[in-house]
């Protein structure tokens, strides 16, 4: 590679923010947004798309952001699980429902379960059992042992369906 | 475990990206929902020196279902196509596929086209696409032409696309006839690549007769397999044919190797099972006529 690697501006709306950084194509979108965004949320595990920790929304969808370039998604709407929160700052749906359920214990592969099930619930409101499995089939985590983790993904879509009131109690 | 430095092209044409691809040659990769080429960079196993970035081609981003088939463009992601309801209406088989490709997130960013043009033996796309005796059209500078599966899959990761060529579309043909189609796997987990999968066709004549079995396979050759099973049921009623013969034959047919994951004995066994099961569903439902009716509703609407 040639000792000047060329720069680009890459600008993406993170969490409803307008964000930018000049940053050599080969910047990962997870580096992107923990090294240049100084978004570290959003945990960073295999680097080759096993584990599922990066997963962040791109335009509603979720995507591993280590297998992605930031400059490729120049322009998109990103959601991280710094987003997932309720309008007001406190825990969203998917995170009280985590921490109700004990769905997490190192936390490690948290933001990429929180950002997977959010999108997911927005597909498929009242999942099943089954389904919720199906759902978290892509992520790792090796606390849990998953029990809790299903647990809390009926849990979240019980919450998404109750006031606000309900979730802080 | 970052890539190693590359130059980066964002065309925003077609025209442009196969004259790029033009002038970089073979030091050129394409780039589109990067989930089977971007691990590889990651870990540094690819380095290549100029990276074609696609993903600006919105032209691209299609998929187009008639009566005939169902055409997906370079940059129509897996997720786009699982959801497409013409494409489900004409061609069931595209759907049910897809459902075991991956996991949503990685569906969501993969391309079919990409996955076909990365010729993973173990792709289930590679496999519906040469079990449909599907096409893939290929542009470059010179201009464009279009091979049938059976040619462009060369190898294992091997096709015949020219290091100038750009792959912009694949087409998967609508079985002619009274079809019924499954698609059907075992892995160690959802989501993962199969230790043995098939897709099956079979066709029904006016009187509910066999007159046509295929199956193709992932997982048991270097490249995606397909074998004409009709000899072990032809002319046999489509509740009552002996779909194990035909299992059997099939078994008997496929050489997989040993690996980490199963003996050749074990996927040979896995083959022969996964065969019956998936021919007597198919032929359940050409029976059921669905797909024949569905062509008929979706050419109503053409």
């Amino acid at each position: 590679m040639s000792p000047a690697e060329e720069l680009y501006e890459v600008t993406l709306v993170v969490n409803g923010v307008p964000r930018s950084a000049t940053v050599p194509a080969r910047r990962l979108l997870s580096d992107f947004l923990r090294h240049d965004l100084e978004l570290t949320g959003t945990h960073v595990g295999c680097e080759h798309g096993v584990c599922g920790a990066c997963t962040v929304l791109v335009d509603g969808r979720p995507i591993r952001s280590c297998l992605q370039f930031a400059v490729t998604v120049d322009g998109a709407e990103v959601t991280t699980v710094e987003g997932c929160t309720r309008p007001d700052g406190e825990l969203g749906p998917v995170q009280q429902a985590f921490r109700d359920c004990h769905g997490l214990q190192c936390g490690f592969c948290t933001p990429g379960f929180v950002t997977t099930v959010t999108a997911y619930l927005e597909e498929n409101p009242a999942p099943t059992t089954e389904q919720a499995r199906e759902a978290i089939a892509g992520n790792l985590c090796r606390c849990t042992g998953y029990q809790n983790i299903v647990a809390s993904v009926l849990r979240a879509a019980e919450l998404r369906q109750t006031p606000a009131e309900e979730a802080s109690r | 475990m970052k890539p190693a430095g590359f130059t980066y092209h964002r065309p925003a044409t077609v025209d442009d990206a196969v004259a790029v691809l033009a002038e970089v040659g073979p030091a050129g990769k394409v780039l589109a929902g990067g989930q089977s080429l971007v691990p590889l960079l990651n870990m540094r196993l690819a380095a290549p020196e100029h990276l074609v970035d696609v993903n600006r081609l919105s032209d691209l981003a299609y998929v187009r279902a008639d009566g005939d088939g169902v055409t997906v463009g370079a940059l129509a992601r897996h997720a786009d196509v699982e959801r497409d309801e013409a494409a489900y209406a004409v061609l069931p088989l595209l759907r049910d596929t897809l459902r075991h490709v991956a996991h949503p997130t990685i569906r969501n960013r993969g391309t079919t086209v990409g996955s076909i043009a990365h010729a993973d033996p173990a792709g289930e796309l590679t496999a519906v696409l040469a079990l449909l005796a599907g096409t893939v059209t290929l542009r470059s500078a010179a201009g464009e032409r279009t091979v049938t599966a059976a040619d462009f899959f060369t190898g294992p990761m091997s096709t015949c696309a020219g290091a100038a060529e750009l792959v912009t579309s694949v087409t998967f043909p609508v079985p002619e006839g009274r079809t019924g189609t499954v698609w059907t796997e075992v892995a160690r987990r959802h989501g993962d690549y199969a230790v043995c999968g098939t897709g099956v066709v079979v066709t029904l004549d006016d009187d509910l007769r066999v007159a046509g079995a295929r199956a193709a396979y992932v997982s048991v050759g270097p490249e995606p397999v397909v074998l004409d099973l009709t000899e072990a049921v032809a002319g046999e009623m489509h509740d009552a044919a002996d779909w194990p013969a035909a299992g059997r034959l099939a078994a008997g047919r496929l050489d997989p190797d040993d690996d980490i994951h199963a003996t050749a004995a074990y996927r040979t066994r896995l083959a022969e099972v996964l065969t019956t099961r998936a021919l007597r569903e198919a032929a359940g439902r050409a029976a059921g006529a669905t797909t024949a009716a569905r062509r008929e509703a979706s050419g109503g609407d053409q």
